[in-house]
């Protein structure tokens, strides 16, 4: 069945085609090594059995546009918490850093009257100073994470609260920002940012294919990358088609059609933050210090300057999540970032396939877990279930997929793969 | 057999604290051969390795490298000389894969973007030199290797860099017979292609299938470096174990020599 191939220094490997691509695949999920298959098929499952409990309300392209705008500040959260999660570490303030850096955001806005182009990029800052001060504390004085960040959610709480004088509730008038998580593309441009998506998708895919063949490397069969782009367009199209649709409640007051902007929000990051780990020195040193801290220094990788820039990183990715919620509420109080926010941001990442342990994730988890997270929450809010249900339901969501991981670690420690 | 040494260390004196761990320790190396380092438990091994690649310091002494004296302040400099360690535990990330670990912190790149065609084309001929014919893929996951491979990945990341002397520590110690065998005949290729290999073993039978020299350790002090062709298996477990063989070896002890390596007491 296998034959062999020669590669770089005339060292014999095995040739992959379609079919032993396929084989490796399974014999990888049968060796532990899941990846974010059990969310896609969770996430399956949800939407067929929503879909058919609530057919109408679920299935509408209104409610599909909805949950991108829902899901932005989890995924967003989860983003970063992927790339401290890697490094086997916690952020459990990333919610209320991320109700800080809204409010910081709301109050530049409102009291002081700036515009929205020096006050989201303060609120950036404001994200990027917090995840300083959380990662030289966890990495220089050495105090675990879980305790630094248990304080820091204490703490910032209460800056929030301070921030708001007591509580009260700051709404903001600003047409951009509000625009931001609630605003759709025109149809035209729609079509425009898919089209250039999935172009560049396949673009990045053939050229790193050709440029791995042209050197007499071992690449992927053509067959899996064809597969793999098609696939893409297949999802980004018929996404676009349905966002395109008409979906206001009332066509004669409205017209409501087009991908929310957030979306290519969403994905301009995920390229970003994709990239950054797979395919620069930074990203490989992070999944380093996360596999085997020890062989990293010994690598002579600065392991506490990757440490405190995975915090940053985090607490980054609360702020942009931070502004995104303001602008989908057009205010904020006291409880933006707070409540279940940051559970859902951990376990959006953690059913991705993100593992507790370190060294295992992607970007891609987390935006994949938000999307399952997002998905319960909304479909049990429309079968008309109290929150206590939805909490136990998603609670035991996260806790299988929790398990999923610690079993895939004991299985691929039990096979050696 | 060459005659000047590669790697020379003369008089080197190291304590943690009150404790002295290493007395005048000297240590010669030479271009195509294996040097066995031997010693018992707590013997000094570990720590005189440590000195050389760069992790402690020395309190005394001179390190010679290809006849110029040097100071090794960490590892890059131990590494910029041409002097790799591959460590016990190895220190290869399980969640990577072997191209990837064997460039792990010294990434070639294309501007900012990692350029993996060149790294897995080393790599590959790296392995190649090594007689390494066949691999899964390169791409393979770390974790998923037994354990001679993983030696043989370890060893390669070592070897990669044009290094001139490469220090292994027990590697064989955790290995079945057949990969025993196989890292064996790893480090005699290395010496063979005229690199100076040292050798820290326990395991005689080891010593003795693949060193040109052996120089055992004994409570901190060097008891001798002799041809391996020139001592016998008990005169070599008689220097682990007494620090001395007949008239090889140190003097016999005086009560002092044992004084400064007690917690807490200074000569």
């Amino acid at each position: 069945m296998t034959t062999t191939t020669e590669t770089a220094g005339g060292i014999q490997v095995v040739k992959p085609t379609v079919a032993s691509y396929i084989r490796d695949y399974f014999a990888r999920v049968r060796g532990g090594d899941l990846g974010t298959l059990p969310a896609v098929l969770g996430l399956l499952v949800l939407v067929l059995i929503f879909g058919t409990a609530r057919s109408e309300t679920f299935l509408s392209a209104l409610n599909f546009a909805n949950l991108f705008n829902q899901s932005a500040q989890i995924v967003f959260i989860a983003m970063g918490l992927v790339f401290v999660l890697l490094l086997g570490e916690i952020d459990l303030s990333a919610g209320f850093a991320s109700g800080v850096c809204g409010a910081v955001m709301a109050i530049l806005l409102t009291t002081h009257g700036l515009p929205w182009y020096v006050a989201i990029p303060a609120a950036m800052a404001t994200g990027i100073v917090i995840g300083l001060v959380l990662g030289v504390l966890v990495a220089k004085l050495g105090i675990p994470s879980f305790v630094v960040t248990l304080a820091a959610f204490l703490g910032f709480q209460g800056v929030l609260l301070t921030l708001l004088e007591g509580g009260k509730n700051i709404s903001i008038t600003d047409e951009f920002v509000k625009s931001l998580n609630n605003g759709t593309l025109s149809v035209r441009d729609s079509w425009i940012f898919a089209v250039i998506g999935v172009a560049g998708f396949a673009a990045a895919q053939l050229f790193r294919w050709r440029g791995r063949v042209s050197r007499n490397l071992v690449a992927e069969p053509f067959g899996i990358v064809v597969a793999r782009i098609a696939g893409v367009a297949l999802l980004a199209f018929s996404a676009t088609y349905v966002l395109t649709l008409e979906r206001a409640v009332n066509k004669a007051i409205t017209s409501l059609k087009g991908t929310p902007i957030v979306v290519p929000i969403i994905v301009v990051f995920l390229v970003i933050w994709t990239f950054v780990l797979a395919r620069t020195t930074y990203g490989r040193h992070v999944y380093a210090v996360g596999g085997n801290t020890e062989a990293a220094r010994r690598a002579g990788i600065p392991v506490d300057r990757i440490r405190i820039s995975v915090f940053v990183i985090c607490s980054f990715m609360a702020s942009i999540g931070g502004i995104l919620v303001v602008s989908r509420q057009s205010s904020v109080d006291p409880n933006t970032g707070g409540s279940n926010i940051l559970l859902y941001s951990v376990g959006a990442a953690v059913i991705g396939g993100t593992s507790l342990f370190g060294g295992k994730g992607k970007i891609i988890y987390a935006v994949i877990g938000g999307a399952v997270i997002i998905v319960i929450e909304n479909g049990m809010t429309l079968l008309g279930l109290n929150s206590g249900v939805k909490f136990i339901f998603t609670g035991l969501v996260l806790l299988a997929a929790a398990s999923v991981d610690a079993l895939a670690r004991r299985r691929a420690a039990a096979t050696g793969s | 057999m060459a005659a000047t040494p590669l790697l020379e260390l003369r008089g080197i004196d190291k304590s943690f604290g009150p404790v002295q761990v290493l007395h005048d320790v000297g240590l010669s190396v030479y271009p195509g051969e294996v040097t066995a380092l031997v010693g018992d438990n707590g013997a000094g091994k570990s720590t005189l390795v440590k000195c050389i690649s760069g992790i402690y310091s020395i309190d005394a002494g001179t390190v010679t490298f290809e006849g110029r004296e040097v100071t090794v302040h960490n590892p890059r400099d131990a590494a910029a000389l041409g002097i790799e360690v591959v460590y016990q535990d190895l220190a290869l990330c399980d969640n990577l894969d072997i191209v990837q670990n064997m460039f792990l912190g010294r990434e070639k790149k294309h501007g900012i973007v990692l350029d993996e065609a060149t790294m897995e084309e080393m790599a590959g001929e790296t392995l190649r030199s090594l007689s390494v014919r066949t691999v899964k893929s390169l791409r393979q996951l770390v974790s998923s290797l037994s354990g001679g491979q993983r030696q043989t990945v370890a060893i390669a990341k070592a070897v990669l860099w044009n290094s001139r002397v490469v220090i292994l520590d027990e590697p064989t110690a955790a290995l079945g017979v057949a990969q025993t065998a196989q890292v064996l005949e790893l480090v005699r290729r290395l010496a063979d292609n005229g690199l100076g290999v040292v050798l820290i073993s326990h395991n005689m039978n080891d010593v003795f299938a693949v060193s040109d020299r052996i120089a055992a350790l004994y409570l901190g002090r060097m008891a001798a470096q002799v041809k391996a062709a020139d001592v016998t298996h008990s005169q070599v477990v008689e220097l682990i174990t007494g620090g001395r063989s007949g008239n090889l070896g140190l003097p016999p002890e005086r009560p002092s020599d044992f004084i400064d390596i007690t917690p807490g007491e200074v000569k």
